[in-house]
């Protein structure tokens, strides 16, 4: 079993390491995240304090909690499925892919490792630093009114960290998926052109989707992008509990199993009739 | 040849050069409307939820929004060999090149690439602006239009300036500097709104410091009439050309001292 598993963990050490060096590459994502968040908490701010008498009864979330959840966000923005892993696509523009195929290994689970690790790294510095500067420095320096909440429980903390990895397993299945795009369309462009905007939007990156209209709501938390960043803020804040968390947790795992399953069909097609493209 | 007929001529060559993947072009036109026109749907879906916000409407946000994406739409097709000046340029030692020609190298990297893609965002933004106008009263035409042409010309000036300004940084650091996304991607977040529903220090920040408002929230004050010094709003977009004469004049600096990476 072990033995089974090495070449898989070596993948994802080997990524992982590579990932980590772009130091400057985080301190400068983590600086414009600080920046985004700050102008999101601003304009949030002023819907809340003014709209209909100042105590933003029109909102399903406090505004302390809204903060909370625009940090989360912003801290772990490099979760999203950014698109296809470019040293793949680079793979499949020159034609090496094929040396990807000749490796004595599952193509799917060394895809998914790779974009596993690639994620964690760019997300482990990105999101420590966040939540320091957030959750410790912003409270130390007067800013309490803008700060980090920390949730209000432990087993809110341990939800939450149950949720956060779905959804890393999520987006990397996602990102293995639109590898298998970019080897059957030669060109990265396409994929992540529709994906980036979907994630965003729907994953509640740009803007809650509790504060969307009340009509839209259901769908919004059944749909699979909810798990890449509004379940796990939801369950930081500590506002879902029992039974809706387990639909909650339920939820994510459904569409990480479905979304294995269809890049694993996908995949096994386009293997079947696969052209290499250059030489 | 002339200054601007190079300059045109650089374009062609750019443009025929991409309409030639014409799948893939069209694929991220399509997406990058669909991420731009997303942005302004979550400020409806904000207004939607608490109705106005210090008086303002979505209409007049929408004047707002629709502004500060058009400047920037237009300086990104032309900047782009300024936003891609350490990692293309400086890093590969192509810069050199530029100085052996006998040609401003500020003209020169103008006409490195004619973008399309930034057209997305052209599109929305005159759209939302569009709409916004449809919404909301305004000065008249006669007023408006000339006045709108020169803030977006002034909004320009100030994006080409930053970027002018992050790529005279990267003879510094070698690569391009992508903290200076805070003021263009992040100025354009921040360009969306009105100015006054941030905080002080903010608005003094990006009043004094960065001209952005003056290209932005001051002029369209103007606009809607609810500017407390109508003339000095009307001559607010001056600001964004001094910064760029202020980043050209860095730029010649650095260049002078520049050493080639020699590889």
């Amino acid at each position: 079993m072990m033995q089974a598993a090495t070449p898989y963990l070596a993948a994802f050490r080997a990524r992982w390491r590579t990932t980590l060096r772009y130091r400057a590459a985080a301190l400068a994502g983590f600086v414009t995240q600080c920046w985004w968040g700050a102008i999101n908490i601003m304009i949030y701010a002023a819907f809340y304090r003014m709209a209909h008498g100042g105590d933003g009864a029109a909102a399903p979330f406090a505004l302390h909690q809204t903060i909370t959840y625009v940090w989360i966000m912003q801290a772990t923005l490099a979760l999203m499925p950014w698109g296809c892993d470019p040293d793949i696509a680079d793979a499949v523009r020159g034609g090496a892919v094929a040396h990807d195929l000749l490796r004595p290994v599952d193509l799917w689970w060394w895809w998914f490792c790779r974009a596993t690790a690639r994620i964690l790294g760019r997300l482990v510095p990105r999101a420590l630093l966040m939540l320091a500067f957030a959750g410790l420095l912003l409270p130390r320096a007067g800013l309490g009114a803008w700060a980090l909440h920390p949730p209000p429980s432990i087993a809110d903390a341990a939800l939450f960290a149950v949720s956060i990895l779905l959804g890393l397993a999520l987006s990397a299945c996602i990102v293995v998926l639109l590898n298998i795009v970019t080897v059957r369309t030669l060109s990265p462009a396409g994929g992540n052109a529709v994906i980036t905007p979907l994630a965003l939007i729907l994953s509640g990156n740009m803007l809650p989707l509790a504060l969307f209209p009340g009509a839209f709501q259901t769908v919004l938390i059944l749909q699979p992008f909810a798990g890449l960043g509004d379940l796990p803020c939801r369950f930081w804040l500590g506002t879902l509990h029992g039974g809706r968390a387990i639909l909650a947790l339920g939820q994510q795992a459904a569409w990480l199993a479905a979304v294995a399953v269809a890049g694993r069909a996908a995949l096994r097609r386009t293997l079947h009739r696969l052209e290499i493209q250059g030489g | 040849m002339n200054g601007l007929a190079l300059w045109l001529r650089y374009a062609r060559a750019s443009l025929a050069g991409q309409v030639r993947y014409r799948g893939a072009f069209l694929m991220q036109m399509a997406g990058h409307l669909a991420t731009t026109l997303l942005g302004f749907a979550a400020i409806w879906v904000l207004f939607h939820r608490f109705g106005t916000v210090r008086g303002w409407t979505v209409g007049q946000v929408a004047l707002f929004y629709g502004l500060v994406n058009i400047e920037f739409a237009l300086t990104e097709t032309i900047g782009y060999g300024f936003e891609r000046f350490g990692d293309d340029f400086l890093r590969a030692g192509a810069f050199d090149r530029l100085l052996l020609r006998p040609r401003w190298t500020v003209l020169q990297l103008l006409g490195h690439q004619f973008r399309l893609r930034p057209l997305a965002r052209l599109a929305q933004g005159a759209a939302v602006l569009a709409l916004g106008l449809g919404m909301t009263p305004v000065r008249p035409l006669l007023f408006t239009a000339p006045m709108m042409l020169w803030t977006v010309a002034g909004g320009i000036a100030f994006f080409l300036g930053v970027l002018v300004g992050q790529a005279a940084l990267s003879f510094r650091t070698i690569e391009s500097l992508e903290v200076v996304n805070v003021l263009t991607y992040g100025g354009v977040e921040a360009g969306q709104y009105p100015f006054d529903l941030d905080a002080r220090w903010f608005r003094r920040l990006m009043t004094c410091v960065i001209p952005l408002g003056a290209v932005t929230y001051e002029p369209m004050l103007a606009i809607l009439g609810r500017s407390p010094h109508p003339m000095a709003a009307t001559l607010a977009p001056t600001a964004g050309f001094a910064f760029l004469a202020i980043m050209l004049l860095y730029w010649q600096a650095a260049v002078r001292r520049h050493a080639s990476t020699g590889s």
